[in-house]
């Protein structure tokens, strides 16, 4: 009865996001209030029903209802509770069905928070959001109904993927999947924008604030996948340039364009018709990031279920939202007038190089990870290959670095117009010092690369640069220091803090890249292996029993200068219902780095091969992109939005009324 | 105006490619076993393991070869539409019971029905390599004069049951 | 006239940024794209000497041997025609086993034994990778023409 009721609730959102997609958008072209009025309760009624629906779903799986297929492929009942929960996103039909469920959740956000937009402005957009949620029903109720039942009911499920029982795969899906989707709101300003004719300060000041949270989600989303990949594939890595990985990364490198862009489009009125093309491009890459996972044209190590009928459905839904909004992009861009002028140097200017950089690497990006599906195509499936990690590595480095130089400079050159003599007195000491600091450095830590040294003067010189643009910043204020600090707008210190996440993140990756230590070997109890200024003693394996599992459980014991410190406990699990084995390495984290113990497989009786590794400053990495995101909320919380939107009321007001 | 239609273009062109990718899923690889005579083998069977079976004894009929497993999660998936088509037609299917434990195996059919006319043990999968299996389940539609015709990878579905396999092998029967 | 200097510097200072990217793409392919082979392939040196691919097929049945320092494993790769015997230090992925499907990536040597560097096996039970599963169709292509001449 319950998944039925779930079915149903799927139908009536799809019959209410017809409407929505088309009567307020009718409404707003010719006027029709009544019409336009409709596209708020729709979207309440939209998203009560598919929460109805998820929660119908997350029912059958709590309640282990063999009698659904989604169920019994996913999950198993010695699956603890909540992993059973997680198991409902785990699926290819689960997880779209999420997707539809954060759409209609930003959906409610806009009409909630945004009801001081005008009429017009606010109908387009519920409208055209309410079209991508008419696609995404459709491809659930044709192609991957979550809901579909199994007759005779199986006694047994098969069980979720070993890989994703970790909490890491509880929240990764719905962060990402709220950044996926977040960027749809940014889409549906933009088309409204263009439908309207109406592309200024005002449609930029509108989109900012969702365009950032929606960032904020996809860096959180991404940080947990990469720190779920660093603790459950037990290879010690954290980033693998997977096309899965990929399709995540280019619609954030897209998205961090667009959230520089948008700020010049607000302030200064530029780059209009950029900032739109922007938009639509973020979210066109969100939805062919979802494409390209789940219609299994590209190999991966995510290997989700797949099925070329649903690629074909998804494909043709990609034609008609990124072709149409490229279209009308195309139509209506020539009308948009360029905007506020600025010189060739100038904070414009310096952002307007950010944003070409971070899209040339995107493009990069998405060449490296189509490029083998082009060749597959073009040599009729005869010519395979594969593009690795060396190739992203040698194509992004270079492109990111002038990035993050620039980064540097960007936030104290004056809008409008600047001077390279001004801005050299302002930053030549943050520059000598860092460059300094990145020769110094790995004198003390010895060795070292050029690529050490690149990345520790991009880090020094992103925090030094940062010391200068505070400094500069609270001059002209009065007051004790820390006065002067707290006058600062919310949205200013965001932006500081996600400079010094990217600062910190950088750093992370140089060092860990350069001095990590990894060995695998055979050890015997008793046997001792050092690394890292850590002797590593094997003292031998136990059986051990989990709720749906069996283990070899190892112990490690850590020793420095001859005393114990640390047990890590290593296991090589086998899962009753797959059978499948599964490595769970343990690791122990500190702020200067990781200890990390898997095991490889038992050797004879008495040995086991065992990798060990020594990773100083990985969790740098995640601390960077923590830092970023919380500077993109601190962003969020600035006074400004919540003024404007009350201000607004009353420019509304005035404006209409009637 | 031209310019601003230069991202369409990039996306046409992409588009393209991506629907050229789609029909090169390398999940449907045409199998080279097609219109080729069915692999010879012997192998004993699953629930009387002293007798032998060999695809020369079906001359002369259509029948269906189904490779599947116990361990395998897609079968389970499939295996009612199999169960029903035992029910309904009067085609024989043979289960290619591939890398599986016999015990596992018969405990399975007994659990969720046994559709086939017969099963035979592949536990160590070399028959399976000489029908070119590279994930179970995978389905053969063999006509009467033992040449392979159709190859299902993965679970079959309804679509293909009505779309292909059904017509194909009325088509067969009246050749 | 000045209005129209700046958009030229900007336009120029934008190819000159594409130009770069394109380059440091097609060296990064030229140097970093890995080739796929079938172990019919390479027992017939149909490859690239000297340089790191890849190769796919089937793990044999009884061919994983393990060295005596635990470590280093030897095991053949079939397309179910032709074989390639396969060196590997390091620890096998979860989900290596024999009779499935593998893919590694490294270079062969003289002696015909192909080294690798990294062993790649499927997160997933039901399939083996596509370029192993590519590897037997075309093996299986090429004998059946043979023995159809």
């Amino acid at each position: 009865m319950i998944p039925e009721i779930g079915q149903l609730a799927l139908i009536l959102a799809l019959l209410l996001a017809i409407v929505q997609g088309t009567l307020p958008l009718l409404g707003a072209q010719r006027g029709i209030r009544a019409w336009m009025a409709l596209s708020r309760p729709l979207a309440a009624g939209q998203f009560l029903f598919v929460a109805i629906a998820f929660l119908c779903l997350a029912w059958s799986f709590l309640t282990s209802d063999f009698s659904v297929l989604n169920v019994v492929n996913n999950s198993n009942s010695r699956l603890p509770a909540h992993y059973r929960i997680a198991a409902s996103w785990g699926s290819h039909e689960g997880s779209i069905l999420l997707w539809v469920l954060m759409l209609s959740l930003w959906m409610q956000a806009v009409s909630v928070f945004s009801r001081s937009l005008p009429r017009e402005v606010l109908a387009r957009v519920l409208s055209v959001m309410g079209l991508v949620s008419v696609g995404f029903l459709l491809f659930l109720l044709l192609t991957s109904n979550p809901f579909e039942r199994l007759s005779p009911p199986a006694a047994e499920g098969n069980d979720l993927n070993p890989l994703l029982q970790d909490p890491g795969m509880v929240a990764h899906p719905p962060m990402l999947y709220m950044g996926y989707v977040g960027f749809s709101v940014a889409f549906a300003f933009a088309i409204a924008a263009l439908l309207g004719g109406r592309l200024d300060a005002t449609w930029a000041r509108w989109s900012r604030p969702w365009t950032t949270a929606a960032w904020c989600f996809l860096t959180l989303g991404i940080l947990i996948g990469s720190w779920w990949a660093y603790n459950e594939l037990g290879w010690g890595g954290w980033w693998f340039w997977d096309p899965v990985e990929n399709a995540s990364f280019m619609p954030w490198l897209v998205g961090t364009a667009l959230v520089h862009s948008l700020a010049v489009t607000e302030k200064r009125g530029a780059f209009r018709r950029w900032t739109v093309l922007l938009a639509i491009c973020a979210f066109s890459l969100s939805l062919l990031g979802t494409f390209l996972v789940r219609s299994g044209v590209l190999t991966s190590v995510h290997a989700f279920a797949t099925d070329p009928e649903r690629g074909l459905f998804i494909l043709v839904f990609l034609a008609i939202v990124i072709g149409g909004a490229l279209l009308l992009f195309a139509l209506r861009a020539p009308q948009v007038s360029g905007g506020g002028r600025f010189e060739s140097i100038s904070r414009e200017s310096f952002l307007l190089a950010n944003n070409v950089l971070l899209i040339v690497a995107a493009g990069s990006v998405l060449l490296g990870t189509l490029y083998p599906l082009v060749l597959d195509a073009l040599s009729g499936g005869q010519t395979k290959i594969s593009v690795g990690p060396p190739y992203f590595e040698a194509v992004f480095v270079p492109l990111m670095s002038p990035m993050v130089f620039l980064m540097g400079i960007g936030p104290v050159a004056r809008w409008k117009q600047a001077t390279l003599p001004e801005l050299w007195t302002l930053l030549r000491w943050a520059f000598a010092t860092s460059l300094v600091a990145a020769v110094l450095v790995p004198l003390v830590t010895g060795g070292g690369s050029w690529g050490l040294r690149l990345g520790l003067f991009l880090a020094f010189w992103i925090l030094a640069a940062t010391v200068v643009n505070i400094r500069e910043r609270i001059r002209n204020f009065r007051g004790a220091v820390h006065e002067r600090l707290a006058m600062q707008p919310r949205a200013w210190w965001g932006m500081i803090l996600a400079h010094l996440g990217v600062a910190v993140f950088i750093a992370g990756v140089t060092v860990v890249g350069t001095y990590e230590t990894e060995r695998d070997v055979r050890m015997a109890v008793g046997d001792t292996v050092e690394m890292g200024g850590h002797v590593f003693r094997f003292d031998g394996t136990t059986e051990a029993t989990g709720p749906n599992y069996r283990a070899a459980r190892g112990t490690v014991t850590v020793l420095r200068d001859g005393r114990e410190v640390l047990t890590l406990h290593p296991e090589k699990r086998t899962y009753n219902a797959s059978g499948m084995a599964m490595t769970e390495a343990a690791i122990s984290t500190g702020v200067l780095g990781d200890l990390y113990v898997s095991l490889g497989e038992p050797i004879d009786a008495q040995s086991w091969s065992v990798r060990v590794y020594h990773k100083p400053l990985v969790t740098w990495i995640w601390s960077g992109c923590v830092l970023m995101a919380l500077g993109g909320l601190l962003a969020l919380t600035d006074r400004r939005y919540r003024l404007r939107s009350t201000r607004q009321q009353r420019a509304a007001a005035v404006i209409s009324p009637a | 105006m031209s310019r601003f239609l230069l991202p369409f273009g990039v996306f046409l062109v992409l588009l393209g490619f991506l629907f050229v990718g789609l029909k090169l899923n390398p999940r449907e690889v045409p199998s080279p076993l097609i219109g080729k005579p069915v692999p010879e083998f012997t192998l004993p069977q699953l629930h009387e393991p002293a007798k032998a079976f060999s695809p020369q004894s079906m001359r002369g009929r259509v029948w269906l070869l189904n490779v599947w497993a116990s361990w395998c999660v897609s079968c389970r998936d499939e295996h009612p539409l199999l169960v029903d088509f035992a029910k309904n037609h009067q085609v024989a299917i043979v289960g290619l019971n591939y890398k599986d434990k016999p015990d596992d195996a018969q405990a399975w059919l007994a659990q969720l029905g046994d559709p086939y006319t017969l099963s035979v043990s592949d536990l160590e999968g070399r028959v399976g390599i000489d029908f070119g299996v590279y994930g179970v389940p995978e389905t053969f539609v063999i006509d009467k004069q033992g040449v392979i015709r159709y190859k299902q990878i993965g679970a079959v579905t309804v679509d293909a049951l009505q779309g292909k396999i059904l017509p194909l092998i009325r088509e067969l029967d009246q050749g | 006239m000045k209005a129209r200097h700046k958009r030229g510097l900007l336009i120029a200072s934008g190819v000159l940024v594409l130009a770069v990217a394109a380059g440091l793409v097609l060296s990064a392919f030229q140097k970093n794209l890995v080739f796929f082979f079938t172990p019919s392939q390479v027992v017939a040196r149909e490859v690239p000497v000297g340089k790191p691919f890849r190769i796919g097929g089937m793990v044999a049945e009884r061919s994983l041997q393990r060295e005596r320092d635990g470590l280093t494993v030897r095991f053949v790769v079939t397309d179910t025609v032709k074989s390639v015997p396969v060196q590997y230090t390091g620890i096998l992925p979860d989900l290596f086993k024999e009779g499935q499907g593998v893919v590694a990536q490294g270079k062969v040597g003289d002696d015909g034994v192909f080294v690798a560097t990294e062993v790649l096996a499927k997160h997933d039970e039901n399939y083996m990778p596509p370029e192993a599963a590519h590897a037997v169709e075309q093996a299986q292509n090429a004998q059946k023409t043979l023995i159809g001449n």
